[in-house]
């Protein structure tokens, strides 16, 4: 396969940035997009240029590290993938691809197509814990039967990778899908009723300090997610807010 | 005579660790306060142990090259957490675990340190829980399990295909409890380049920012490593792109002993290579073997038609396929611990029988698991059990509740229905059983600095056991480290903070100055993924699933030219000054490059087949591991300048609970 790629080039924070053409040939279906552009990368190397800078780990889908924004879509064309699991059967021979970095007041662009998340972390610190030391002297794990539905819905909003495409996708740059899967996750369990009050009260504060925008259910979040995590998190965090929000 | 002091406390086997906590140090809450810990790495082992010594009372400063603690490696683990809960009722036992795991890892291990971990195994599920760790359940609303091979009882828990992940964000909430109350600083997009000695101790690391690539001096009384694995030697791995050696290695030129480097463990199921560009290698869950039967055709000429194309799998007849594992296993069948079956694997594809078109890839078949699952539903709705399509539909829907990510995951690598279609699978490096060596207190050799999860060497042997990474990983972090650490620190109340303006960090920062500056001014011409892809071929091919003396050997001399050779002609574009990836890989390779020579020697020295080593020279008539009573030690190798002139040294391994027999899965 032969692509013209048009990256977005950002040598700093500070700097402006721009987007660059880079044409890349001799690209098999079965690489991985990231494999593509290591590909790119060899080659930039290989003429002294410096390579395209990107986010990536694992490259199996569950780190969250990787953050592109293919053709306008946060992970690109696939649905319920990152984009190191995107493989290069999914493009055309010939076709232009366009890769941004993730675009939010509260992603900064450290470089090229790398961002800060850091702001995601502080949320979590803010009160995605639930405050048990670790004696191991916590009551037995089957002492509290959970039901079914629940454990599996909690499971469900726990798979979250903390990437931020629903940061990415939204118009607001809201991370509401984000902060609820956390909330979601405790308010499903047991274990997590004893500080649901302040947790909630404290990720939204946080989230907000953050400079993330509002949510206005539009839904982008949901369907460009690549662990597909549900709005219903949104729906239960906003209960739990109002509930927390009359009790504080 | 060893110089190797293990520090096994005395007593009859099951009272060893809690006599041990009765009898070592403590530090009053109060001086916590005064002392500061190091801790490098933030996956399991790292990120479990700085939350719990923050919440101890120690300041604790965290170190990870991701950008945020929750995205180590051992986030992708996939298929569970052993523990000796019993709530299977099937006969599980701490006593089992602590057998299971001894006779998995080949005899390699240690009596203690496995009892250790099978005893605070059961800690780790109830803490988990309690943390809000989302397991698995049943519909009664209690833990489900699940079994893993090597083992007879259903002891793993697990959260569907990631339970690494679950864990992990666990233990990363709890690290964010002790950062938001300041206990923890935390230094992400650093990587350690050199730990500081002081006074014989480890006083400190030198660290670079990666972003700014600023070089940092950072003390503390004691530094504990929780770094992971060296899998990345052979280039193509289950670990992240960015798993390395680098701050164990330096560690090791600092005085820490290198043990066992050559237990490698090559996961049976993996994703095989489709070609030059592949970048990485995905693993698929051992708890498929639980579900899936592996088989190979057994006459060549279904093997050729299903290379070119001209026979589908599915269409293969019962008596045409050879389910070898079940063959040569009996009693565990397709459930044989993983050195087992990866051996297994490589010996019907060296005969001919691989699968796809590189001839090294063989099935993974789950349409017997579909109709026995979809037959039970039928049975269970009242339904038609002999109405095959909706039987097979009922079956697909267990499986996919069951593997669902997984399943998902190969369709998008391979582009197959794993549900319509066998998998294919090969072996793949995927874990490291050796690493730095370490006491019963988790300390190297250097005074104060300890190595924890898969970073030391302590508690698998040769062979590691399915779910047991994990649970070695939390146990040493949550539960055995806090009390250890406690009593070397006891020393250190008066201490006081540990200045970095000393000649020691002058020295390691002008050491970690001039191999950056050698690296990045040299004037070569290949990038640092060439050599890493050469070394990457050496390790498979030499040092892989067989070896022999001389594979070994030459592997020993190719990587030393090569390691040369990457001196002379590496091309690290950029600078220093930025955030610059060839740069980072270029120091990571270098380390390769040295501790895959070290590995090589290692496994030219042992003279048997134990687990994961498999020497071609030492098997039974029926090509099973054949290990060798003299060869009954752990390996630990001291630096001394060059890999080839590391000293060797040995720690004798006395096994006075489990009789030491062959080990049969028959």
């Amino acid at each position: 396969m032969n692509l013209t790629l048009k990256i977005w080039r950002q040598k700093s924070a500070n700097d402006k940035g721009k987007i660059v053409d880079y044409p890349v040939s001799g690209i098999s279906p079965d690489m991985s997009f990231l494999e593509m552009l290591d590909v790119l990368n060899q080659e930039l190397i290989e003429k002294g240029e410096s390579p395209v800078v990107f986010d990536h780990d694992c490259r199996e889908g569950i780190c969250g590290s990787c953050s592109l924004y293919i053709n306008g879509r946060a992970h690109g064309p696939q649905t319920k993938i990152t984009a190191c699991q995107l493989h290069m059967r999914s493009f055309e021979d010939g076709e232009t691809i366009y890769i941004e970095p993730w675009r939010a007041e509260a992603f900064p662009v450290i470089k090229d197509l790398m961002v800060d998340r850091t702001s995601f972390d502080r949320i979590q610190q803010a009160g995605g814990f639930i405050s048990v030391n670790t004696s191991g002297n916590t009551q037995d794990a089957n002492a509290i039967p959970i039901e079914k539905e629940n454990a599996d819905k909690a499971f469900d909003a726990a798979t979250c990778i903390g990437c931020g495409a629903c940061v990415a996708s939204c118009k607001n740059s809201s991370a509401m899908l984000f902060v609820s899967a956390k909330v979601s996750q405790f308010a499903l369990l047991p274990q997590g009723q004893v500080e649901a009050t302040d947790r909630v009260l404290n990720m939204v504060k946080q989230m907000d300090e953050e400079g993330f925008g509002n949510c206005t259910n539009t839904g982008a979040c949901e369907v460009e997610c690549p662990k597909g995590i549900s709005l219903e998190n949104i729906a239960r965090m906003n209960r739990e807010y109002l509930t927390a929000s009359l009790k504080g | 005579m060893s110089i190797l002091d293990s520090k096994i406390p005395e007593g009859p086997l099951a009272d060893k660790w809690t006599k041990h906590k009765n009898d070592i140090n403590l530090v009053n809450p109060a001086n916590k306060r005064l002392i500061d810990v190091i801790v490098v790495g933030t996956g399991l082992a790292g990120g479990s142990a700085a939350a719990t010594l923050a919440e101890l009372g120690y300041n604790v400063k965290a170190f990870c090259f991701q950008d945020s603690p929750r995205r180590a490696h051992s986030i992708a683990a996939q298929g569970g957490i052993n523990a000796a809960k019993n709530y299977q009722g099937d006969g599980d036992s701490t006593y089992r675990l602590f057998y299971d795991t001894v006779k998995g890892g080949d005899y390699r291990s240690r009596e203690a340190n496995v009892h250790r971990l099978a005893e605070v195994s059961t800690n780790i599920i109830d803490q988990c829980v309690a943390q809000g760790v989302p397991f698995a359940r049943e519909y009664g609303g209690l833990l489900d399990n699940r079994s893993f091979g090597g083992v007879l009882v259903s002891r793993t828990f697990y959260a569907k295909g990631q339970t690494g992940q679950q864990l992990l964000l666990g233990a990363y909430a709890a690290m964010n409890r002790q950062i938001g109350r300041g206990k923890i600083k935390m230094y992400t997009r650093h990587e350690m380049l050199d730990v500081v000695k002081v006074d014989g101790k480890a006083r400190g690391i030198i660290a670079r920012n990666l972003i700014t690539g600023e070089i940092e001096r950072h003390s503390a009384h004691a530094v504990v490593l929780g770094t992971g694995g060296y899998g990345n030697a052979f280039y193509l791995s289950t670990y992240a792109m960015g798993s390395n050696v680098t701050a164990a290695w330096k560690a090791h030129k600092r005085g820490a002993f290198f043990a066992n480097p050559c237990y490698t463990q090559i996961h049976p199921t993996c994703i095989p290579v489709s070609g030059d560009h592949q970048s990485k290698l995905t693993l698929m869950s051992e708890s498929l073997r639980n579900d899936g039967r592996i088989w190979v055709p057994k006459h060549k000429k279904d093997v050729e038609a299903i290379r070119n194309g001209s026979l589908k799998p599915t269409d293969l007849a019962e008596e045409d396929r050879d389910y070898y594992l079940e063959r040569r296993y009996p009693a565990f069948g397709n459930l044989v611990p993983r050195d087992v079956a990866s051996r297994a694997a490589k010996e019907r594809c060296d005969a001919g029988y691989g699968v796809n078109q590189t001839g090294e890839a063989v099935y993974l078949d789950f349409a017997a698991a579909i109709e026995r699952y979809g037959k039970e539903q039928a049975y269970v709705k009242g339904l038609n059990v002999d109405d095959k399509k909706l039987v097979t539909d009922l079956g697909k829907k267990v499986v996919e509740n069951k593997y669902g990510n997984l399943f998902q995951m190969y369709e998008k690598i391979v582009d197959q229905n794993p549900y319509e279609t066998p998998m294919m699978i090969y072996p793949a490096v995927h874990y490291t059983m050796g690493g730095l060596w370490v006491d019963y207190n988790l300390m190297t050799t250097v005074p104060g600095l300890y190595a924890i999860g898969e970073a030391n060497f302590s508690d698998h042997g040769a062979n590691r056991l399915g779910a047991s990474a994990l649970m070695q990983g939390l146990a040493d972090g949550y539960f055995v480290l806090p009390y250890t650490i406690g009593d070397y620190l006891a020393h250190d109340i008066r201490t006081g903070e540990i200045p970095t303006d000393s000649k020691e960090f002058d020295e390691a920062e002008q050491k970690v100055r001039a191999d950056i500056d050698k690296l990045i001014n040299n004037e070569g011409s290949k990038s640092v993924d060439y050599f890493h892809k050469r070394l990457g071929k050496i390790m498979w091919n030499k040092c892989g699933m067989a070896r022999n003396e001389k594979d070994l050997k030459e592997a020993i001399s190719e990587i030393a030219a090569l390691r040369d050779e990457f001196y002379k002609d590496v091309f690290v574009p950029g600078t220093q000054d930025e955030y610059n990836e060839e740069l980072a890989k270029a120091g990571r390779v270098a380390d390769f490059l040295e501790l895959g020579e070290l590995f090589a020697k290692d496994a030219l020295e042992r003279e048997e087949s134990a687990g994961g080593h498999f020497r071609e020279e030492y098997q039974t008539e029926s090509g099973e591991a054949l290990r060798r009573p003299e060869f009954q030690y752990v390996s630990a190798w001291e630096y001394k300048g060059k890999p080839s002139e590391a000293v060797h040294h040995k720690e004798a391994l006395e096994y006075e609970n489990i009789e030491v027999k062959e080990r049969s899965y028959k």
